[in-house]
């Protein structure tokens, strides 16, 4: 079988950008890839955007993006699964490599959400969840993991503080990434302290509404060597897979199996010949603390209930047995939400080429997984040092 | 946003909004929405199916930040019911003080406003969940 290498990455700040647009962002990052690989030119491109519709009126991103970035006439589309857009986009970009239609593939994530009042983005992010039986009852999808977050705490018996450590622990790394959008430590007690934005879920368990775009460039080894990449610079995309699940969290079988993440681990570990205790550093999605321990116990990090545990033991620190969230998560880097699946994987790439500013010591293996919807796609990619 | 010519698009579900229908497959599983495809099994025998309106809080939460068309009515609580029959629906709770929603707690359905639009919109109803008076 073929193999596809990541040979170029690039990304913005996450933040709030007010005087950078969609598509300044997302040509800043894709340019900054390009260069990185050495590329001038790719045979398509893979937009991951979520809802840049309602946020700043703009579909059509493929179109947008190429033609702004003066790629030229060459296919390009947007790829859309809730926040896992950016996920999604690499595999199809990696699929289009492994299928041999495509020799040089750029994918970018971008979004542009600080345009819209709060309330509204709250609005177009719950488009995402099930708009009949969900939003139509003014569910948030903030709400929506909090109802999780109680269900959680109240089955294995954690408490608030318990699930703050993913967030200290998120601020911890991200106080060291230039790229992040809260480059500052924070303590348990900054997140208890902060307010309840639906109980018992506070401001400071879940990520913020910003922007940025993250790109990479995906060829075959063979394309590499002939383009005269230098070999450091190559990151094997080893195992990659995803599913889906009940768009309706009632509908859910257990509301606190992320069960499309398990279908898709085990699918991703099987082809990357690799088990859990074999990766070195973890890019959850936890756009709500909860989700951190219900991610950790999908990949089987952590048995079912003990998600939460591997964090009061501080085993997901830097220089712990399961680093997590190694630049910040979506917490403290930020979660430009159709982006971070491309900046998950930017950061994998810079963990396994040695340049990574928080970085796991001889990192070989590592592994992504971004959560579209309360848990209803899910992707999960593995990428190893070549 | 939502203009008065969407009403159909809301209309079209009053029924199980109202009433509470669900559907029924030929093997016995119920499931709430009603759709044409057993979530269960993947059997297309499905026939609509009544809910009681009776069942459980499984867990809930305090809406403070709702999404735009919903700021007149928060904080709101927002609750995943178990109903008796099994199925798990998501609705609004009313007629409740916050501080006694607990988990457990037995609710039953009542029909009530959800959400108003703009003075020449639509008003829209669907079920929400009390504490059981009876
Ligand atoms: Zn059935």
């Amino acid at each position: 079988m073929k193999k596809a290498v990541i040979i170029g990455a690039g990304m913005t700040p996450v933040g709030e950008h007010w005087k950078l647009s969609l598509r300044d962002l997302a040509v800043e990052a894709l340019l900054k890839a390009m260069d990185d690989a050495g590329v001038d030119k790719v045979d398509s491109l893979y937009v991951g955007n979520m809802v840049s519709g309602p946020f700043v009126e703009q579909e059509n991103l493929g179109a947008l993006i190429a033609d702004w970035a003066g790629l030229g006439n060459i296919p390009a589309v947007k790829i859309e699964a809730a926040c896992a857009s950016g996920g999604a986009a690499v595999q199809e970009g990696v699929k289009a490599v492994l299928s041999g239609l495509e020799d040089v593939v750029a994918v970018v994530g971008v979004e542009k959400m600080t345009d819209a009042w709060p309330s509204d983005a709250t609005r177009y992010l719950a488009y995402a969840a099930d708009a009949e039986w969900e939003l139509f009852h003014g569910a948030s999808f903030v709400a929506l993991n909090a109802l999780i977050m109680r269900h959680y705490m109240k089955t294995y018996g954690y408490t608030e503080e318990d699930l703050a450590l993913f967030a200290v622990n998120a601020h911890a790394n991200g106080a060291k990434n230039p790229y992040a959008m809260f480059k500052r430590p924070i303590k348990v007690e900054t997140v208890l302290k902060s307010p309840y934005i639906a109980d018992p879920l506070k401001l400071f368990d879940a990520s913020p509404v910003c922007d940025g775009a993250a790109a990479v460039i995906i060829t075959t080894p063979e394309k590499a060597e002939e383009l005269g990449v230098p070999k450091e610079k190559w990151v094997e995309v080893a195992g990659m897979a995803r599913a889906i699940d009940t768009i309706n969290l009632a509908n859910r079988e257990d509301l606190l199996t992320l069960k499309a993440a398990k279908i898709a681990a085990e699918k991703a570990y099987k082809m990357a010949g690799v088990e859990p205790k074999d990766i070195d550093f973890f890019e959850v999605h936890d756009a709500f603390t909860v989700m951190a321990a219900l991610s950790l116990e999908a990949l089987g990090v952590a048995k079912k209930g003990e998600g939460a545990k591997l964090a009061k033991e501080g085993q997901i620190a830097i220089d712990a047995d399961y680093p997590i969230q190694t630049m910040g998560g979506l917490k403290a880097r930020g979660h430009p939400v159709g982006a971070t699946g491309v900046y998950q994987t930017v950061e994998a790439v810079l963990q396994l080429r040695g340049e990574a500013p928080n970085q796991v010591p001889d990192a070989e293996v590592g592994l992504t997984q971004n959560i579209g919807g309360t848990g209803s796609n899910i992707t999960v990619s593995i990428f190893r040092r070549v | 946003m939502s203009r008065p010519m969407q009403v159909s698009r809301y209309w079209r579900h009053f029924r199980e909004k109202y009433r509470l229908i669900g559907g029924k497959c030929e093997n016995g599983h119920v499931f709430f929405p009603y759709r044409g495809v057993c979530p269960v099994c993947g059997s297309k025998n499905v026939e609509e199916y009544e809910f009681s309106g009776r069942g459980k809080v499984l867990t809930w939460t305090i809406v403070r930040n709702p999404p735009s068309g919903f700021e007149y009515y928060k904080p709101y609580p927002l609750a995943l019911v178990q109903l008796e029959e099994g199925p798990v629906v998501l609705a609004q709770l009313t007629d409740v003080d916050p501080e006694e929603i607990h988990e457990g707690m037995e609710v039953e359905a009542v029909t009530r406003k959800v959400r108003e639009f703009e003075e020449d919109g639509i008003i829209l109803y669907a079920y929400k969940f009390r504490p059981v008076l009876k």
